[in-house]
């Protein structure tokens, strides 16, 4: 890579550099990741198996979920501060209804997605600042969650729970998920013609609009889409940890944010990428796995995944000063 | 545009809180009105100090946030006491350590959002897990006292009337002048509205920046010390709400998050919605669940009918 950067400038540089940003972009938590892995490897051989791979990312697996539905909205430009608490009443829809009257939960979260749009089609039609907007939501989301299940409770579906614990063939389940959701992410946003639009309507949604797309209906189908993502955070969270409670996943939002700009996303809207999100992600659940292995005191162990984070995004800089 | 009923959007905070207020005043009696004002003016002060100092941060262009408000407000919390010791001869010491924090907080908060090219919410994210780290080490999970001054400072009255609400009257009043009548205030405002244009009218924006975010530290830093002394000391999970509160009531207050434009006595005004909106619904007796709920309605609700200006 280290070749490609040196020559690529300096044959094309209008038409190489972006291809070259993209790279790095996607890189660095990619090489933040496979560091981390060094060390933890260095430390404990015996987690370089499937086992040990199964262990270390078993809990991303609704992160990669959350950062993804976070992902479209950042793309629109918009930010989603209810992300977390939306998770959170998925993980008690599923916990009360799913086993014993599953067309009720599907009805449920039929529903919620269908809300959830609804607020996407306010914020654009009122013009409102979405990071207030979905700050009411996440009380919202609460709410009903604490209404239907005051106490943490209930239980996942059998199905659900051996879903997740299955181990398939190759490489973990948590592996293939992030693997299957990166690829249908990267063709979907990144490859396809609709994925240019999709960026389009967050970069500039004049130029779509003119373009003849009706902006209001992609928004309305973007923020569905990062609903239905959120309940497949929530659904795969229910199967780990076999309840529900509507507390359980307020660090999703700022987390899953975190993963979108790791992973060379960007505020203004139109800049993402799914499989820098979804490396993103899987490095910031592996940072707390990398700090107990290092036997970091507990009470440093936050600050400590603060440094990471600095870590990695410095390295972005670094990386982007020397490519221009 | 048509001339509609031509209200402030600040206002409506006050509005729907003196609406709470007859409310739970006519649930409860008459006699308790009183207490239930001051109640809601002595926790409104804490939301109105850290509202504050956020607000200077999001006028200060679009995306500026300080995400690490709560965490900051616990560190100087636990820094002040250890200074302490729960000694009132060492109160000044106390404050201005806590102040001192808050600075320094603030100015890594900027200095990270400029070395390292971050978005601000990032970047304060990334340094809230540091400061909140820092005060766990400081004190642990114990709750570190305060000295009997203080406690008694917060919540001394005059006459009847509380006086650390008037003395944050004051602050809003001061930061109101800084807005309006002072050369960083306008250069804060300037600098949101079009950072570029600002650069060419010859604004250092970097310094007013970093006075506003070292403002908004030192803000949660006051907060942080005072809430110490109100609430019987420095614990971890102090400054918790006050990460949504600060956003909620600087947007509801009428600052727009895009940047540039400012109000600060609206921050009182939704303060005063929040605590009055919780005694209500604690008064009528509603389960939490719902509470949540109609809190959410409302603030959707407020920022959805509040008209408002069209900075461009």
């Amino acid at each position: 890579m280290s070749d490609a950067a040196a020559r690529a400038p300096a044959r094309s540089s209008s038409k190489a550099r972006p291809a070259l940003l993209n790279a790095l972009q996607v890189g660095l938590p990619a090489i933040a990741l496979l560091v981390m892995l060094a060390i933890i490897f260095s430390i404990r051989p015996a987690a370089m198996s499937y086992f040990g791979f199964h262990l270390l990312f078993k809990l991303s697996v609704p992160l990669v979920f959350a950062a993804l539905a976070q992902m479209m909205v950042i793309m629109l430009g918009d930010i989603d501060l209810s992300n977390g608490a939306f998770v959170g009443l998925i993980t008690c829809v599923t916990a009360l209804y799913l086993q014993d009257a599953p067309a009720l939960a599907l009805l449920c979260y039929l529903v919620l997605i269908a809300v959830y749009a609804g607020f996407g089609l306010l914020i654009h039609s009122r013009q409102l600042p979405s990071i207030i907007v979905t700050l009411g939501m996440s009380f919202i989301w609460l709410g009903i969650a604490v209404i239907l299940l005051p106490a943490p409770g209930g239980s996942a579906p059998a199905w659900l729970a051996s879903f997740m614990s299955w181990q398939p063939p190759l490489m973990p389940l948590s592996i293939w998920l992030a693997a299957l959701a990166a690829l249908a992410g990267h063709l979907v946003i990144s490859r396809s013609s609709y994925g240019v639009v999709l960026r389009g309507a967050g970069g500039n949604p004049r130029a779509v609009e003119r373009a003849g797309w009706s902006v209001i209906g992609i928004r309305v189908a973007v923020y569905a889409a990062a609903g239905l993502l959120a309940c497949l955070a929530g659904l795969t969270l229910t199967g780990l940890t076999t309840s529900g409670d509507a507390n359980v996943a307020p660090a999703y939002t700022l987390l899953g944010v975190g993963a979108v700009i790791l992973g060379g996303g960007a505020f203004t809207g139109g800049v993402v990428s799914p499989v820098g999100t979804v490396v993103g992600a899987l490095t910031l659940s592996l940072a707390g796995s990398l700090l107990s292995f290092l036997q970091v005191p507990p009470t440093w162990q936050i600050g400590a995944q603060g440094v990471i984070l600095f870590l990695v995004l410095a390295g972005r800089v670094l990386l982007s000063e020397r490519a221009r | 545009m048509t001339r509609r009923l031509s209200l402030a959007p600040w206002t409506y905070g006050f509005i729907v809180a003196l609406a709470m207020w007859l409310a739970t005043t006519a649930y409860s009696g008459i006699g308790s009105a009183g207490a239930t004002l001051s109640g809601a003016l002595a926790f409104g002060a804490f939301s109105v100090v850290v509202g504050t100092g956020q607000m200077f941060v999001v006028a200060s262009g679009p995306g500026n946030i300080d995400l690490s408000v709560p965490s900051v407000l616990t560190l100087a919390a636990y820094v002040s006491m250890t200074v302490m010791q729960g000694s009132d001869g060492m109160l000044l010491p106390g404050l201005l350590a806590a102040l001192a924090v808050g600075a320094v907080a603030g100015a890594a908060n900027f200095l990270a959002i400029v070395a390292l090219r971050l978005p601000p919410i990032i970047a304060t994210l990334a340094w809230s897990f540091v400061f909140q780290s820092l005060a766990f080490n400081l004190g642990g999970q114990a709750t570190l006292k305060p000295p009997a001054g203080l406690s008694r400072f917060t919540s001394m009255s005059l006459g009847g009337v509380q006086f650390m609400p008037i003395a944050v009257m004051v602050l809003t009043l001061v930061a109101m002048i800084a807005l309006k009548r002072t050369v960083w205030g306008r250069q804060v405002l300037a600098t949101g509205q079009s950072e570029p244009a600002a650069r060419l009218a010859g604004i250092n924006v970097a310094r007013v920046r970093l006075i506003a975010y070292m403002l908004c530290g030192t803000a949660a830093a006051l907060a942080g010390f005072l809430l110490a002394g109100f609430s019987g000391g420095a614990a971890l999970n102090m400054g918790d709400a006050y990460l949504m509160e600060s956003i909620a009531v600087v947007v509801l207050g009428g600052t727009s998050v895009a940047g540039g434009q400012a109000n600060a006595i609206g921050i009182w005004g939704a303060a005063l919605f929040f605590n009055l909106m919780s005694t209500m619904l604690n008064t009528f007796g509603i389960q939490a669940g719902v509470r949540f709920l109609l809190t959410g309605v409302l603030i959707i609700l407020i920022v959805a009918l509040v008209p408002r200006p069209r900075v461009r």
